[in-house]
C-alpha cells in the first residue's frame, strides 16, 4: 500500500495527523506531509483511516 | 414579507426542532423515508433538507457541484442592506467563498491550528481551566456553569489568540448570541452584524500600527501592507476575523455546557469520563456526535442539476445538510441514539466535511479534552440544580445549547 497526498488540495485539517502522527505530519503552513509512504501492519490501518476521514479528500491510497 | 407579532417567536424549522438532546423524531422520518425533504430554511427560503449521512458527507466533500459563494444561502428577506455594504460584510467570510478564493482564504489561517501549534498552547488552556474551576470553587455552591465556565474559558482562549481585548467581552458576546438567534429579529441581527464587524474593523486598524505576538498582529506583518493593498486586504482580516472571533466562542461554550448536562443525566457515562483518561478522546467525540450543536442546516447551492437520494435537484437550488440527523444514522453507526462515550471516534460530522470542515476544531477538541475532566474532577458532586424540565434550552439558536446551567456541587 502506498500514500499519496495532494498539497495544493490540502486544508490543514489535521485529521491526518491527530489519527497517526507517525505517518502524517503538517508543514509549518499547516498543510499534509507524508512521513512514512509505504507504512505497514497497525500503520497502515490507520494510514487507511485518516484517507477515508481526510475532508478535502487530499489522501488518497495508490495500488 | 409578514411580519411576525411583536414577540412571538418564528416556527423553528424542522432540522432545528429538538426534544432535549434529540433531533425530533419527524427529522429522523426523513431519512428513514425519502432522503431529502423540500422544506424552508432558517431564512425563510425554499430549500432541500438532506437527512442521511452518507448524502450529507458527499455534498459537503464537492464544493464544484455544491457552492458556498452563491448569494443564495445568505440572502435573508428583511436585508435592507446596499450590494456595496453585502459585499464588504461578506469579504473574508469564508463560509461565503468556494476555491480558489476559499483556499486562499484559509490558507492565511492554517498555520494557527496545525496540531503542533495546539500543543503549544495546551499549558495556557490548562491555566485557563484550573483558574476558572478556582474561581467557582471559591465563590461557592451554587453557580451557573454557563456564565462561570462554558462560555469564559473558549472566550478568553480566542480572545488571546486572536488579539482581541477581554474586556470587551460583555459587548462583543451579547452581539454574537443575539446575532444568531433566530427569536430576534432581522433588522436587529443584521445591525449587530454590522456592530461586531466596525468593531473588528478598529481592531485590524490598532494591529496596523502596533501588530503584537496574536493572530491578527501576525496576519498583519506577514501578509498585509501599509495602505490595505497587500496580500489581505483589511475588509478580509476584519472578515476572517469576525468569523474566528464568533464560531470560536459560540460553539465551544455550547459544548461545553451541553455536554455537562448530557454527562450529569448519563451518571454512568458521567463517572467513565472522570475516572479513565483513556475515555477522554472518545468521550469528546462522542459528545459531539451525539448533540450536533450545529443545526442550522449546512447551506450549499447546486451548481448544475444533482442527484440525491435518487431525487433529481435542478441547478442553482438550495440544499441544507442537517448534521444532527446525519450524525444519528443507523447505517453510519449501530444504535445511534445511545450515548455511549467509550465508542466515540472520528468520522462524525459535527465538525462539518469538505473544505469547509471547522478550521477550529483542533483547538475546540484540545479545550474540550482538558475542561470536561477537569470540572469532573474538580467537582465529583456536580448536580443540576433544577429540574431537567427546567433547564433553559437554546431552542432558537443557531448553535443549540444551554441559556444557563445552574449547579451545585
Amino acid at each position: 500500500m502506498k500514500i499519496a497526498a495532494d498539497r495544493d488540495v490540502c486544508i490543514g485539517a489535521g485529521l491526518c495527523v491527530g489519527t497517526s502522527d507517525t505517518v502524517f505530519d503538517q508543514d509549518d503552513d499547516g498543510i499534509v506531509v507524508v512521513l512514512v509512504e509505504q507504512p505497514e501492519g497497525a500503520d497502515a490501518d490507520l494510514a487507511r483511516e485518516a484517507v477515508s476521514l481526510c475532508p478535502s479528500s487530499a489522501l488518497r491510497i495508490i495500488e | 414579507m409578514t411580519t411576525n407579532t411583536v414577540g412571538a417567536p418564528p416556527e423553528l424549522p424542522l432540522h432545528m426542532r429538538r426534544d432535549h438532546f434529540d433531533p425530533i423524531a419527524e427529522l429522523g422520518e426523513v431519512r428513514e423515508e425519502e432522503g431529502i425533504r423540500r422544506v424552508t430554511s432558517t431564512f425563510g427560503m425554499p430549500a432541500w433538507l438532506v437527512a442521511r449521512h452518507d448524502d450529507v458527507r458527499d455534498v459537503l466533500a464537492d464544493a464544484t457541484r455544491f457552492s458556498n459563494a452563491s448569494q443564495l444561502a445568505f440572502s435573508m428577506p428583511g436585508d435592507t442592506r446596499t450590494d456595496e455594504e453585502k459585499r464588504k460584510a461578506l469579504a473574508g467570510q469564508m463560509l461565503a467563498t468556494d476555491p480558489p478564493d476559499h483556499t486562499r482564504l484559509r490558507r492565511f489561517l492554517t498555520p494557527e491550528f496545525t496540531v503542533r501549534r495546539m500543543k503549544r498552547l495546551e499549558p495556557r488552556i490548562i491555566e485557563i481551566v484550573e483558574g476558572h474551576l478556582d474561581a467557582m470553587e471559591a465563590a461557592g455552591s451554587p453557580a451557573d456553569l454557563v456564565s462561570s465556565f462554558a462560555l469564559p474559558i473558549p472566550s478568553l482562549v480566542i480572545c488571546e489568540l486572536l488579539g482581541v481585548p477581554y474586556s470587551d467581552r460583555a459587548e462583543f458576546q451579547r452581539r454574537t448570541s443575539r446575532q444568531l438567534d433566530l427569536s430576534i429579529p432581522m433588522p436587529e441581527r443584521i445591525a449587530l452584524q454590522r456592530e461586531g464587524r466596525a468593531y473588528m474593523e478598529g481592531l485590524v486598524a490598532r494591529a496596523r500600527v502596533e501588530p503584537g505576538e496574536d493572530m491578527l498582529g501576525m496576519l498583519v506583518r506577514e501578509y498585509g501592507s501599509a495602505d490595505g493593498g497587500g496580500e489581505i486586504t483589511d475588509d478580509e482580516l476584519a472578515g476572517l476575523a469576525s468569523l474566528l472571533l464568533v464560531a470560536g466562542h459560540e460553539t465551544t461554550s455550547n459544548m461545553l455546557g451541553l455536554g455537562t448536562l448530557a454527562l450529569l443525566r448519563h451518571p454512568d457515562q458521567l463517572a467513565l469520563l472522570r475516572d479513565d483518561p483513556e475515555v477522554v478522546v472518545p468521550a469528546v467525540e462522542e459528545l459531539m456526535r451525539w448533540l450536533s450543536i450545529v443545526h442550522t442546516g449546512v447551506p450549499r447551492t447546486t451548481t448544475e442539476e444533482v442527484e440525491i437520494a435518487g431525487r433529481t435537484i435542478p441547478k442553482g437550488e438550495l440544499v441544507l445538510c442537517a448534521l444532527p440527523s446525519a450524525n444519528r444514522d443507523p447505517s453510519f453507526i449501530d444504535h445511534p441514539d445511545t450515548f455511549d462515550v467509550t465508542r466515540g471516534a472520528m468520522g462524525h460530522l459535527a465538525f462539518g466535511h469538505g473544505v469547509h470542515h471547522c478550521l477550529g476544531a483542533p483547538l475546540a477538541r484540545m479545550e474540550m479534552r482538558i475542561a470536561f475532566p477537569a470540572l469532573l474532577r474538580r467537582f465529583p458532586n456536580l448536580a443540576s440544580a433544577l429540574p431537567f424540565d427546567e433547564i433553559p434550552f437554546r431552542a432558537f439558536h443557531f448553535i443549540y445549547g444551554l441559556h444557563s446551567l445552574p449547579v451545585t456541587w
